[in-house]
């Protein structure tokens, strides 16, 4: 049994200690919203937290989830209504969507930790998510409007 | 109850009609004639033609439908292109909700399954791909719209026994003039579905005028998005059927070799694993989990049969390409004489470029769901081509194609790639050997190494000024394999492939004497639809070639298109708004300099101008402007969005990576070696949109094809190097 806290809900898991995380998430515990994009940790696309830090899902086994805290875009607001959320309806950032999941996730993670970023910290945070469809510069003004409460609106 | 469906009126393009929906309710719909030439103009041409409904159309199918008027109220539009990013989920719905006279607040999006009317005509099939959707609905999905309204307007008069004309339609209602009355357009449903049409059938209903547009033009909020920020949409790799089982297949690496034979102990040994067996396209292993399937076919051993492709590699490929650049070939264009406009010539340049292939790389691996019973089958697929999947599915089980239900989901990307039907074939195939639903998983590596690339090609070109440094003569030869041949062959007429052709044959420039010419040169390398097609390899060259014959004229490159458009005010005039937006005339940063490159594809046409700085380790876009020539703009948001991605994806394919073959294999086969443009190499976008009133072009594609010349002019205007092939390398600068 490894014990983690999913979403804010403390699970028992009975799996394979050496089972990803990802395929933990999408094939027993329903969570399909966190993507599979290469399986080695080269896109993003299955970003998660791991006790509020980002994580490629796909590269992280369960052993090493084991105790800890893991949120998926499941779990980013109770209500879908995150600021970031809001942002990203706001500019339009998602095409295809498939790697919005990801990219919220890691946003999300790089404001907790600096609610005002620099675009150059932006960039940093940002550069390990790969967007097919392009959608990078609305991701950054999305991110730049969430983390300022006077434009969240707007 | 069910009242049969009833033709009610035939207009010049569509026979529309409608009929009633079990348990109350209409249900709207046309007959669009199937094929045409690919050009909106031929609509015009098209006959009409009757098509079959079910006797008794059901609310959950309905061959024929745009829109459904439920009993319960619900308004449901009927989309029938695949959503991959493009916004039709959206844009489409806003044509049929205008004139409707309904909010987007007030719809549910419902998908269309398989059905002879909603077959795209510019592509013949029931498809999305090649920037076509919006130019395929524009004009019949309005006339959908506005027939509705009229017969729910004249339900209400008849209800209210007053002329239609003070009867109006309002956000879902039909309101009377006098203000006291109005009735619900769930209310006027039925008496709509049974009423005569007051009308001669000859009489189209008229469409609102543009300046009556109260959706067309606006910039509603995209109707996926809610989902895809919360986890909720649901792509193809999140169907999850009862007993469903996960597959994974491993393809032999070298292209179009087949399995000799396979060992699985080890591979059956891993908890979970159901069967692993032989299939059409490799060695399959079922599991009850996607990891169990993957992580046992990582040590499923499989031996291949050596195949004649086993020698293949890009530099035969390349020899053999430039072998094609002098001899016979298709001749694409002819005006003028070429040859002795080159000999007359005070000066002239030869270019050879190379462009090479590249894969798609949707960020959702290539799937698909298919469950398939004795008597039926469902396959669930984020697919480009709803009845490319249906005849798949057909020809596999046998089943008769009324009894095979296409679930579209939505698309992790799409760019061409999910126009296939590979993944398709592996999903049905092993449903039905199991009798049990059966998902099918890609790896990113089997997405890589197996793909439908976008040609490589070669081009030859020759250009020749004159001594007013005039440009009079130009020669091109293009060199690649075919993809219509495969794809298309009915349009492959004289050994031409329209897609290969695409943009160097109809240049927009006025040159006196030019020569184009195909040389059919096919490879054992699968090659499919990208995005920006054709264009995307002509641009680059023939923009660059005249960058070079500028120089050579001694003419600053906008001045020199100005004047070879003098007669198309369409080009010029985006083309002068993306250099007055980007300060062509202003000086450069020290260390950058500008590059200016012109499209026309899909009925629009864009001019992008780069700002770039080179050093040696790396080519750095730092600003782009564009400015597009769409028509008629239904959503601008959405368009703007477009023109970006289909940059970035462009401006991948200029700095990033390339398919290589060795071996008879792809070499890459991850994001490491086939790199994507990441988050931090972005430059600065800037979408500017003339008006128009034009007929909407398509914008999907239209990004791509112009941000590689343009980065590639930069650099020649920075540097003095010209750029000859793509992906850039930095160490050339
Ligand atoms: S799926 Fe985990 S990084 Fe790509
Ligand atoms: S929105 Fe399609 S991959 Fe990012």
């Amino acid at each position: 049994m490894i014990p983690v806290t999913l979403n804010g809900e403390l699970r028992e898991l009975d799996l394979d200690p050496n089972m990803p995380l990802l395929w933990a998430l999408r094939d027993h515990l329903g969570l399909t919203g966190t993507k599979y994009g290469c399986g080695t940790g080269e896109c993003g696309a299955c970003s998660v937290h791991l006790d509020g830090v980002p994580v490629n899902a796909c590269v992280t086994p369960l052993s090493a989830v084991a105790g800890k805290t893991v949120t998926t875009i499941e779990g980013l607001s109770p209500d879908g209504r995150h600021p970031l959320q809001l942002a990203w309806i706001v500019e339009e950032v998602p095409q295809c969507g498939y790697c919005q999941s990801g990219q919220l996730m890691v946003a999300a993670a790089l404001l907790t930790a600096h609610p005002r970023p620099t675009d150059a910290a932006i960039d940093a945070a940002m550069s390990g998510v790969l967007c097919r469809c392009g959608t990078y510069t609305r991701i950054r003004r999305a991110i730049q409007r969430a983390a300022n409460p006077e434009a969240r609106d707007g | 109850m069910v009242d049969p469906p009833e033709n009610v009126r035939l207009t010049r393009r569509a026979l529309l009609k409608i009929g009633a929906l079990a348990g109350g309710g209409l249900v709207l719909g046309m007959a669009l004639p199937t094929r045409a030439a690919p050009l909106p103009d031929a609509a015009d041409a098209m006959s009409a033609r009757t098509l079959p409904i079910p006797a008794d159309p059901s609310a959950d199918f309905v061959p024929n439908a745009w829109i459904r008027l439920q009993g319960d109220g619900r308004i449901q539009l009927v989309l029938a292109r695949s959503e991959m990013g493009q916004g039709v989920m959206t844009t489409l719905p806003m044509l049929l909700a205008e004139e409707l006279e309904v909010g987007l607040d007030q719809i549910e999006v419902a998908l269309a399954p398989v059905g002879p009317d909603y077959v795209n005509r510019f592509l013949g099939a029931q498809a999305t791909g090649e920037s076509t959707s919006l130019r395929d609905a524009w004009t019949g999905l309005r006339e959908a719209g506005a027939v509705a309204r009229r017969l729910l307007i004249n339900a209400a008069a008849a209800t209210w026994e007053v002329p239609e004309t003070e009867c109006q339609a309002r956000r879902g209602r039909v309101h009377h003039a006098d203000g006291t009355r109005s009735l619900a357009y769930a209310e006027l449903a039925v008496l709509a579905a049974g009423l005569p049409v007051s009308e001669p059938s000859s009489a189209p209903i008229p469409l609102k005028s543009s300046d009556a547009w109260t959706l067309i033009g606006t910039r509603p909020r995209r109707l996926d998005t809610p989902l895809k920020v919360s986890g909720q949409a649901r792509y193809g790799l999140d169907v999850r059927l009862p007993g469903m089982l996960y597959a994974t297949v491993e393809r032999c690496p070298v292209l179009g070799s087949r399995v000799r034979h396979w060992r699985g102990e080890a591979a059956r040994a891993i908890p979970g694993v159901v069967e692993i067996l032989m299939v059409r396209h490799g060695v399959a292993v079922v599991a009850e989990t996607s990891w169990a399937a993957l992580r046992a076919r990582e040590i499923l051993e499989v031996d291949c049969r050596p195949s004649i492709n086993g020698a293949a590699d890009t530099a035969r490929i390349r020899a053999r390409f430039r072998a094609g650049l002098t001899g016979r070939a298709a001749l694409a264009h002819r005006q003028g004489d070429v040859s002795a406009a080159l000999d007359a010539a005070h000066r002239q340049i030869e270019v050879v470029y190379e462009v090479p292939f590249q894969a798609h790389a949707c960020l959702e691996p290539m799937n698909c769901t298919a469950d398939v019973k004795p008597d039926r089958c469902a396959v669930h697929v984020p697919t480009q081509d709803q009845q490319g999947v249906q005849e798949t599915a057909r020809r596999l089980t046998g089943l008769p194609a009324e009894r095979i239900a296409v679930h579209t989901t939505l698309l992790g990307g799409g760019f061409g790639r999910r126009r296939e039907q590979d993944f398709v074939i592996d999903a049905v195939e092993l449903s039905q050997l199991l009798g049990r639903p059966v998902q099918v998983i890609w790896t990113r590596a089997d997405d890589l190494r197996h793909d439908f690339y976008r040609p490589m090609t070669l081009h030859r070109l020759r250009g020749g000024i004159d001594e007013q440094g005039q440009l009079t003569a130009w020669f091109h030869r293009i060199v690649g394999p075919s993809l219509f041949a495969r794809a298309r062959p009915s349009e492959m007429s004289e050994g031409l492939d329209p897609t290969l052709i695409a943009g160097a044959a109809n240049l927009a420039y006025a040159i006196p004497h030019r020569r184009v010419e195909y040389r059919r040169a096919d490879t054992p390398v699968p090659v499919g639809f990208w995005r920006g097609g054709g264009h995307t390899q002509n641009a680059f060259v023939t923009e660059c070639f005249l960058d070079e014959l500028a120089r050579l004229a001694g003419q600053d490159p906008l001045d020199l298109r100005r004047t070879l458009l003098a007669d198309r005010p369409r080009h010029r005039q985006v083309l002068e708004l993306a250099a007055e937006r980007a300060g062509w005339s202003a000086p450069p940063t020290t260390g950058r300099a500008c590059g200016i490159a012109l499209a026309e594809a899909f009925g629009s046409v864009i001019a992008t101008v780069a700002e770039v700085s080179a050093s040696a380790d790396r080519v750095r876009v730092h600003r782009v402007v564009c400015a597009v020539d769409c028509g008629q703009v239904v959503h601008p948001e959405i368009v703007r969005a477009q023109i970006e991605g289909g940059l970035v994806f462009g401006l991948t394919a200029t700095l990033k990576g390339a398919i290589t073959l060795s071996d008879g294999r792809v070499e890459q086969g991850n994001f490491a070696d086939y790199p994507l443009l990441r988050f931090d190499e972005m430059p600065a976008i800037e979408v500017h949109l003339v008006q128009s009133d034009a007929a909407p072009g398509g914008v999907s594609g239209l990004g791509t094809p112009p941000i590689a010349p343009a980065v590639a002019n930069a650099l020649f205007a920075l540097t003095g190097r010209p750029v000859h092939g793509l992906p850039i390398a930095p160490s050339a600068f």
